[in-house]
């Protein structure tokens, strides 16, 4: 994707890429992190850096009419009033949000 | 001349592959009318011994199918063929979870137009198949009554990604001193209003219960023709 990227843009070089990922995608940053340098490797990216921004789950709670973080991952509720709701709005991501390049 | 960096947005989805095949699979199942149902869960709990019975029960009144993955070995679509329906075996080799694509090719050469139900069994495992959507109607997930009443709180995630949650197994619940409520009680939280179904494959206790909801869910799954003779 990232390659993809590159050459759209006439290949310039990536420096870094920027990754939203939500606490409930079912990836974990740390393994992320360490496969990245591997996966690079003979690629475009090669020498560049991972950034992970964390998002953390977010329900929208019917009480407050909002949405809210939850109290917990084992705990499905409202963070501030304590309603359950099953509803995820926010926490599910896994994207390339972003790149740093050097043209 | 050497320029900063600069930042540019994106914003891909890193599956969107995934998600792309996905997409086109529940597209083609809602044109040809299949309600597609995936079941997910940790090894051991069940899945195979409860899709037998599924399909055998089913296989009366409606037209049903099968893709069962697994890293290694035919048996478990050996078993599902006893009960007399199409079953095809997908093996994964070292990959812990099934892909869109896979089910894709898998489908490949079937008339899946002529099915009224898919099943799509996954690989055991309650972590990697949380990410990867199949472009199912329906996710089951299966917690075994011998297997903690907390597996819910150890694994959200897949609990989040699924529809329904089913207990099986229940024939050994007394043995094994099953704590029912629980194990609703730590669904709930981690999935606040899901719906839960009890069922035992050896019995057949629940299971009636479980052919309704099925049927239910093909009539509403954007309003299919009532194919069962009434």
């Amino acid at each position: 994707m990232a390659q993809e990227e590159a050459e759209a843009r006439g290949n310039v070089q990536i420096q870094a890429v920027h990754l939203r990922l939500g606490l409930l995608s079912g990836v974990v940053k740390d393994v992320l992190l360490s496969s990245y340098e591997m996966a690079c490797e003979t690629t475009v990216l090669e020498g560049s850096r991972l950034v992970i921004e964390e998002i953390p789950v977010e329900i929208y709670c019917a009480k407050c009419q909002m949405e809210r973080p939850v109290h917990s991952i084992q705990y499905f509720c409202c963070a501030d009033c304590g309603t359950p709701s099953g509803n995820v709005v926010r926490g599910k991501e896994l994207e390339v949000f972003a790149l740093e390049i050097k043209e | 001349m050497n320029p900063e960096p600069r930042m540019v947005e994106v914003r891909k989805n890193v599956l969107k592959q995934n998600d792309v095949i996905a997409r086109a699979l529940r597209e083609r199942f809602r044109d040809e009318e299949i309600l597609a149902v995936s079941l997910v869960s940790s090894p051991g709990s069940g899945k195979t011994a409860f899709l037998e019975k599924t399909l055998t029960l089913l296989r009366s009144r409606y037209r049903v199918a099968a893709l069962v993955g697994d890293l290694a070995t035919e048996n478990d679509a050996e078993r599902l063929a006893r009960s007399g329906a199409p079953v095809k075996q997908i093996t994964t080799g070292t990959l812990c979870h099934l892909e869109a694509g896979m089910i894709q090719k898998a489908l490949d050469g079937w008339d899946v137009g002529k099915l009224d139900f898919l099943f799509l069994e996954n690989v055991g495992n309650l972590v990697c198949p949380s990410s990867y959507d199949l472009g199912e109607d329906l996710r089951l997930v299966l917690l075994s009554v011998s297997e903690g009443e907390d597996k819910p709180l150890k694994y959200p995630t897949i609990f989040n990604s699924a529809d329904v949650a089913v207990i099986t197994k229940m024939d050994l619940a007394v043995a094994v001193e099953f704590d029912e409520e629980a194990a609703r009680r730590n669904i709930e939280a981690v999935r606040p209003g899901m719906q839960i179904l009890k069922v035992s494959s050896k019995t057949g206790a629940g299971m009636a219960e479980y052919m309704e909801f099925l049927e239910r869910r093909r009539q509403h799954s954007g309003g299919l023709a009532e194919v069962q003779a009434t």
